[in-house]
């Protein structure tokens, strides 16, 4: 007997409605009342255990749920069709994401704390700004080779990274985001501090940088960017999922709580942390060539080593090892410090805050991990 | 007799100064059940250790089935044949038992990245088998324990994760299975009730060999066919149990007998 879907599509629901209402919201007020009302209402369903049937569905409905979700974000990009700025917002946390994905691989399955997450994205960023500048490679292509080329200069960081143990990894990490701030800033031909301007995307002939009106509705140049963000979440999702639910995933377990014990039971625990390690890298890469050229400019300063805390604080605050937990986490995370521009001044002391208040009172995060589940629905006879 | 199954030739290990290991020759035969005893400190999980490739052998030779496996590293030790449990219980406690025991029958499941991502009716299929196996395996040691194969191993209590624990060591079929102290940390009743599902499982599993490190007499007692016993690193006496409890140089090191 399979779970019933609608407490699911209820949440879904209720979700999709509080994030236009978060983004409608125009006043700081507002926006407190609608955060306020959302924690209040998660606290009581969670009390009252209406968070239960809805978090099986999640679990014994999946791809039905899965949709829903995609649905619930088409519902937020149709109501604000003409908006830029809300668009603007849900192609940064589809990105965010998209790097969250690759963290969760390296951080939540492997173990390998990675705090040069913006470092990657910057490769895959500046990989495209230099691409579309000088060639006319398509820029479908481009996105590809930005997280080639991130996933070949993490490759510069395997051997030191394969030296530590557990979260060691973090301090080699973070020698090289520093260093690569460093070399953006001094490096003239990536345009210094200034940074390097992008040309619009363009797919097959479609300028991305153009609203366009679809049955005479004008619609904002930011959704083209978001659709391409939606397909390359989902791929990635896709893609994490099956590793986890994999033996590769269990090897990937394994090498993070024991690497002594998964040794002695045939794991190579080198070629797992490259695996891992190079696949969450390319999966960062690829969301950078995005972000830069839906951004359309960038400069060294997006990617310092504040923006990496902020990505494995998404991981932490979101449940380590949770794809959908880092997915609330990069709303969360992106979301909020725009809306109120009166925490943007403190907003790495507020995640740091908000972390540390998880850590201690949910150490899973907001949505923990769940035993793994390697085939969706299966029954032992 | 025919080749041994493992054969060690001055096996030893040194930490600096201290030798853990001394020149120990031992040997095992197919299907024999051999306890390794000694007083704390005398060398027996470090002999484990050396031998699944954890740490090097300073010098002498093991052989496994007349292959010589000295130094060969932990992975290809297992991929060999040789599987262990650890004297502080090595389970990765937030996963769930099938985890657990999938990972040490690794060596018999596709590694491949095509075959695990995009291969997924073969997955499937492979994944049917192997827990069709495993549960098999655990129904031996616990019938109730079968039936909660997708639970987390750290809400167990201690004796079922020593079930668990032997349960991963044999699902790959190993032909010497190395049990590090498995009655620590367990109750007098619950210790007898682990050596009976021991016992049994030897029962089923033809050529299956053992070496055993244990501190329970009684348990060697029982089991063992033969016990090696090490002192400062060093063998002190070989024999049956009843031989090398009369042993004047056993008692005086580890009986602590006048």
């Amino acid at each position: 007997m399979s779970a019933p879907l609608w407490p699911g599509a209820i949440a879904a629901g209720l979700v999709t409605a509080l994030g236009i209402a978060f983004m409608w919201a125009e006043n700081e007020w507002e926006v407190v009342a609608v955060l306020v009302a959302a924690a209040v209402g998660a606290v009581v369903a969670r009390r009252t255990g209406w968070l239960e049937p809805a978090a099986r569905a999640f679990r014994e409905r999946e791809s039905a749920m899965n949709r829903l979700a995609i649905l619930g974000l088409f519902v937020f990009v149709a109501f604000f069709h003409d908006d830029h700025f809300p668009l603007l917002m849900a192609g940064t946390v589809l990105i965010y994401f998209l790097v969250c994905l690759g963290l969760t691989i390296q951080f939540g399955y492997a173990g390998m704390v990675n705090f040069a997450a913006a470092a990657f994205l910057g490769v895959g960023c500046y990989t495209a700004a230099v691409l579309t500048a000088h060639t006319a490679i398509p820029h479908l292509l481009v996105l590809a080779i930005g997280g080639a080329v991130a996933a070949l200069v993490g490759s510069i960081l395997i051997l030191p990274v394969l030296r530590t143990r557990g979260h060691y990894s973090a301090v080699v990490t973070i020698a090289f985001v520093l260093l690569f701030k460093t070399f953006l800033e001094v490096n003239d031909t990536l345009g210094g501090p200034q940074g390097l301007k992008l040309p619009s995307m363009q797919v097959l002939g479609w300028t991305f940088n153009e609203n366009f009106s679809v049955a005479g509705v004008e619609v904002s140049f930011y959704m083209s960017y978001v659709l391409v963000a939606l397909a390359l979440v989902i791929a990635a999702f896709a893609l994490t999922r099956r590793l986890e639910r994999s033996w590769i995933g269990l090897s990937l377990d394994a090498v993070r709580l024991d690497e002594t014990a998964a040794a002695c039971f045939g794991v190579h625990i080198a070629r797992w942390k490259i695996v891992a390690f190079t696949l969450g890298n390319f999966m960062a890469g690829v969301a950078g060539a995005l972000y830069a050229l839906m951004l359309g400019f960038i400069a060294p300063t997006n990617f310092t080593f504040g923006d990496s805390l902020i990505m494995v604080s998404i991981i932490l605050l979101g449940g380590i090892g949770n794809p959908w937990g880092a997915a609330l986490a990069a709303a969360i995370v992106v979301v909020l410090p725009e809306k109120l521009q009166l925490i943007q001044e403190y907003r790495f002391l507020l995640f740091a805050a908000l972390v540390i208040l998880v850590l201690l009172y949910r150490p899973g995060g907001l949505l923990p991990r769940q035993l793994r589940v390697y085939l969706p629905g299966w029954k032992p006879r | 007799m025919s080749v041994p199954v493992l054969a060690l030739e001055g096996f030893t290990r040194r930490f600096g100064g201290l030798v853990a290991l001394d020149q120990l020759d031992m040997t095992v035969g197919e299907g024999e059940i051999v306890g390794l005893i000694g007083p704390n400190g005398s060398g027996k999980t470090t002999c484990f250790n050396v031998l699944t490739g954890i740490y090097e052998a300073s010098a002498g030779r093991a052989r496994f089935l007349g292959r010589d496996i000295t130094n060969l590293r932990a992975q290809a030790v297992y991929e060999a044949g040789i599987a262990r449990t650890f004297q502080r219980s090595r389970l990765c406690l937030p996963l769930s038992i099938v985890d657990n025991i999938m990972l040490g029958n690794h060596k018999r499941l596709s590694r491949g990245l095509w075959f695990n991502l995009f291969r997924r009716a073969a997955f499937r299929r492979q994944f049917e088998q192997a827990f069709a196996e495993a549960r098999e395996l655990v129904r031996v040691f616990d019938a109730p324990l079968a039936e909660r194969m997708f639970e987390a191993v750290g809400t167990l209590p201690m004796i079922d994760r020593r079930r668990i624990e032997i349960c991963r060591a044999l699902v790959s079929r190993p032909r010497l299975l190395l049990l590090d102290e498995p009655s620590a940390g367990m109750t007098e009743e619950e210790t007898r009730e682990l050596m009976d599902d021991i016992l049994e499982i030897r029962g089923r599993i033809a050529g299956l060999t053992i070496v055993i490190i244990e501190h329970e007499m009684g348990v060697i007692e029982r089991i063992t066919e033969r016990c090696v016993v090490l002192n400062f690193g060093r063998k002190i006496a070989e024999g049956s149990y009843r031989e090398v409890a009369a042993d004047r140089q056993v008692q005086e090191a580890y009986l602590g007998v006048e």
